[in-house]
């Protein structure tokens, strides 16, 4: 029992038309929006030198699935309309062998390729640890806020315990009041460091899990209780910077952010000065 | 494999009475159907969530009769998150591909007269409801639904009421419905893998099984693997929460200044436990999809499917890595660096079946003869969709790019596009192509082309800039950004994503309509309206209790033999002997 062709025929051209018609606006729109920018669509400048590998890798990743998009999408929108049902007959095959393995291993290539070029930016903070001489600072984040200790001039972390978590008496990290070389660290709601010099985080929770983000650094890490997780960088540009958790941390999530303000070396041991002498 | 021969049908006996005919019924072809209706039940419950949250995210100050207070504060946002989340996830994409098509559909395109364990299917379905029931009642009891997400991070989700609104009875009821739902799947999957290994009409090997079935069979053995692995963490998680263990709390957690009583345990461990079951997950809920776009695609363009040997392989490679790749979503989480930089390798591969896929798909159309009904409709839309989804997933598998995109709204733009839309699209072309077989009538086709296209056009509209929104910064599961520097440029974005959602949702009242209303009033759908070649379409519409009314086919052929040069139509069916086909000559 065959169809209608009378039926068949008739129907197809306006459906097809339509829809490959969407899929081309739908492609020309996307990539518009990618080039030209109408409205905000891509993060502010790159801080780092990682972070500019970062938007590379990025870029590079974008070029590739691009061309991908594009071909895939608009082949898609000349099939649907070239074969539409105009009554001829479909040309029967099951397939081609040597059609599969030219896509097959060019995608391979293409993928896997691109993972392991992405690795150089990965690695160097990931795999590389801090230098000697970064300026370290501990990371607190606990419901909802941020918190940042500095050494201090005597250049170490005083002992932190649980038990003495104070926030409102004003010892909200809980810094062991026992230990000397907890008495001049500094503890700030905002972070503060030099430029163009290497500075150590290391991420601590306290009680669920959140994350440290800002934009411009191309840089964020989950803080984990029970751990404490080391992450680097250098600005290399000053400036006034939002620092976000973006880990689903519980219902004061939305409004937990703080502010990293990359200074002169002198302007940052201005602060220093400034906040030992009133701890 | 060779096919089995059958030994000898069971005899299927119509039962009596309301109750074992339709509620308590162990026929497929009903818990298929009950299947199906919990889905478009939980589907509709689901919107309506993302409408909420959308015209929050566009008036955070609105006032809203029904929510107590007037304005709905952050943790009823967060709510509405997880509860959206969990839903869709759990109760619509891995239920109505799977338990709705897949139990109606699986027997019967395979020769047999029900599944393996008809009682087992039964007891599927109500654990199911079950657990449905149990997810609803999170809304209802004190402190309301649990606001850690769908994906229940501990220590969030692992200390009760004091780490938020929602977390003492509301996570507990999150992780008892999640726990049945497992068993209920773990139960399903043994029986579609029984099902399909045993019960093949003779003459089907597994290569002339139809893709629809490939999906279903690697989808169970995805679900046997992995929901298991989810059971045993929402066990952990319950006795963290009421028996005083420590599976997934350190030692040292201080909430509102005050110690909890834990120690050993590790945050990471519930992440690896979840994604481990959450990545397999996903595969689960779209490679029915797959398989039903190849069908569909086949079956409308009057061509086979372009390489179906290829299209099984890549099936069966998608479900393998699916169980490499979990680690990916845990590349900021505190993992092992080196062990993101695996994971990710090894996620870049699983793009290599799925472009095997689109190219074939692109393939079967070619040269192809389309006819555009509202499946294929479906069937083409999933293909660009899937396309779309599946690139921007390159982006977010590479760790270093996912420092820039990770927990931005690019991550919502991609798993939406691919589950959300996707997916929804492989069951909206299983439910037009299929509805003339399992109700005996058409659906109307310009209610279904009308649906068509204002879903395809809007579900573009609503997910493409969210990527954008994610590029420029914007933060997920965020109930206000007022408060940071990049929302206000961003705001017009959500609006027109707020109206697009709107005016989508609303097309969807077409289908319902559409549905319901060719139950009673469609045209009368003889046997095989479609002139598909698959063993469902040579039986009734609807099929009668033992699916083929005693006359049980064999197979002769694959199935997707059209437009073979040679015959006077363009079809063959799987059934017809040589003798018969060469009839058609």
């Amino acid at each position: 029992m065959r169809l209608s062709n009378r039926n068949s025929m008739s129907g197809s051209a306006a459906p097809a038309a339509m829809l490959a018609s969407l899929i081309v606006i739908m492609v020309v729109a996307t990539v518009y929006v990618f080039v030209a920018n109408p409205f905000p669509s891509r993060p502010p400048a790159a801080i780092t030198s990682v972070g500019q590998l970062v938007d590379q890798q990025y870029f590079l990743t974008l070029c590739v699935t691009g061309v991908v998009f594009i071909l895939s999408q608009l082949g898609l929108a000349y099939a649907i309309w070239r074969f539409r049902d105009r009554g001829q007959a479909a040309h029967f095959t099951r397939g081609n062998n040597t059609m599969e393995m030219i896509w097959t291993t060019a995608t391979i290539v293409l993928f896997l390729g691109l993972g392991l070029m992405g690795r150089k930016a990965w690695a160097e903070v990931r795999f590389t640890p801090a230098e000697s001489n970064a300026v370290q600072v501990e990371v607190t984040t606990n419901q909802f806020v941020f918190n940042f200790r500095y050494p201090g001039p005597d250049g170490k972390f005083g002992k932190l315990d649980p038990a003495q978590v104070s926030a409102s008496t004003g010892n909200p990290l809980g810094v062991d009041s026992k230990d000397p070389d907890g008495k001049d660290d500094i503890v700030v709601p905002t972070l503060t460091v030099p430029v163009n010099h290497q500075v150590e985080l290391l991420l601590r929770s306290q009680d669920v899990i959140h994350n440290f983000y800002v934009r411009e650094l191309r840089l964020q890490q989950d803080s984990v209780p029970g751990m404490v997780i080391p992450i680097h960088f250098t600005a290399n540009q000053t400036g006034h910077y939002e620092i976000l958790c973006t880990q689903l941390c519980g219902l004061g999530h939305y409004r937990m952010r703080s502010f990293l303000d990359v200074v002169s070396e002198a302007d940052y041991q201005a602060f220093l000065k400034q906040q030992s002498a009133s701890q | 494999m060779s096919s089995h021969a059958h030994t000898g049908h069971a005899v299927v006996v119509e039962p009596s009475g309301f109750i074992r005919k339709y509620i308590f019924s162990i026929d497929h072809k009903v818990i298929g159907i009950q299947y199906f209706l919990l889905a478009l039940t939980a589907v509709c419950v689901g919107i309506v969530l993302s409408l909420l949250m959308r015209f929050h995210l566009v008036y955070p100050g609105a006032h809203l009769p029904f929510v107590s207070g007037g304005i709905m504060t952050p943790e009823q946002y967060m709510a509405l998150v997880t509860m959206h989340g969990t839903i869709m996830v759990f109760f619509v994409l891995t239920t109505a591909p799977q338990g709705g098509f897949g139990n109606y559909f699986l027997p019967i395109q395979i020769g047999a007269p029900d599944m393996a364990f008809p009682r087992l299917n039964m007891l599927s379905f109500w654990v199911t409801f079950l657990a449905f029931v149990a997810i609803l009642a999170a809304f209802v009891v004190p402190g309301g639904a649990p606001i850690s997400g769908w994906t229940g991070y501990t220590p969030l989700s692992g200390m009760g009421e004091v780490t938020g609104p929602g977390e003492g009875m509301g996570q507990t009821l999150w992780i008892v419905s999640i726990s049945l739902f497992c068993l209920a799947s773990l139960l399903g999957a043994l029986n579609f893998i029984a099902t399909t290994i045993d019960l093949r009409a003779p003459g089907m090997t597994l290569f002339r099984m139809p893709l629809t079935v490939w999906g279903w069979f690697v989808t169970a053995i995805l679900g046997l693997l992995a929901f298991g692995v989810l059971l045993a963490g929402g066990v952990l998680l319950l006795l963290d929460r009421s028996a005083g263990t420590s599976f997934f709390l350190p030692a040292g957690l201080v909430v509102n200044d005050q110690l909890q009583p834990h120690s050993g345990g590790s945050p990471l461990l519930w992440q690896h436990l979840f994604w481990f079951f959450g990545h397999p997950e996903v595969y689960i809920a779209i490679l029915p999809g797959m398989g039903v776009a190849s069908h569909v695609l086949s079956t409308f363009a009057r061509k086979p499917v372009f390489g179906y040997r290829a299209m099984a392989m890549a099936i069966c490679a998608i479900g393998f890595l699916g169980f490499m790749v979990w680690g990916h979503h845990m590349f900021l989480s505190g993992m092992s660096p080196y062990s993101g930089f695996a994971f990710s390798v090894l996620t870049m591969s699983i793009g290599v079946p799925s472009a095997i896929k689109t190219f074939n798909w692109i393939g079967t159309l070619w040269g192809g003869k389309i006819q555009f009904k509202s499946p294929m409709l479906f069937a083409l839309g999933f293909v660009s969709l899937f396309v779309s989804g599946g690139l921007s997933g390159l982006f977010l598998a590479q760790p270093a790019v996912d420092n820039m995109l990770h927990a931005t709204y690019y991550v919502v733009a991609h798993f939406h596009l691919v589950m959300g839309v996707a997916a929804i699209f492989g069951i909206f072309a299983a439910t037009y192509f299929w509805f003339p077989k399992m109700f005996g009538r058409m659906m109307s086709e310009p209610l279904g082309k009308l649906h068509f296209w204002i879903t395809f056009a809007g579900t573009y509209c609503i997910f493409m800039p969210m990527h954008f929104v994610g590029l420029a910064g914007g933060i997920r599961r965020y109930a206000d950004a007022t408060g940071t520097t990049y929302a206000g440029v961003l705001q017009p974005v959500h609006v027109f994503m707020t109206y697009a959602a709107f005016i989508t949702a609303a097309a969807q009242l077409v289908f319902l309509f559409n549905f319901f209303w060719s139950l009673k009033h469609g045209a009368v759908a003889g046997k095989n309206p479609w002139n598909a070649t698959t063993l469902e379409w040579i039986t009734d519409s609807p099929p009668p209790i033992d699916n083929f009314g005693g006359h049980y086919p064999s197979v002769y052929r694959g199935p997707y033999e059209f437009s073979v040069p040679g015959y006077r139509q363009d079809f063959i069916p799987q059934n017809l002997t040589p003798e018969e086909a060469a009839r058609l000559k």
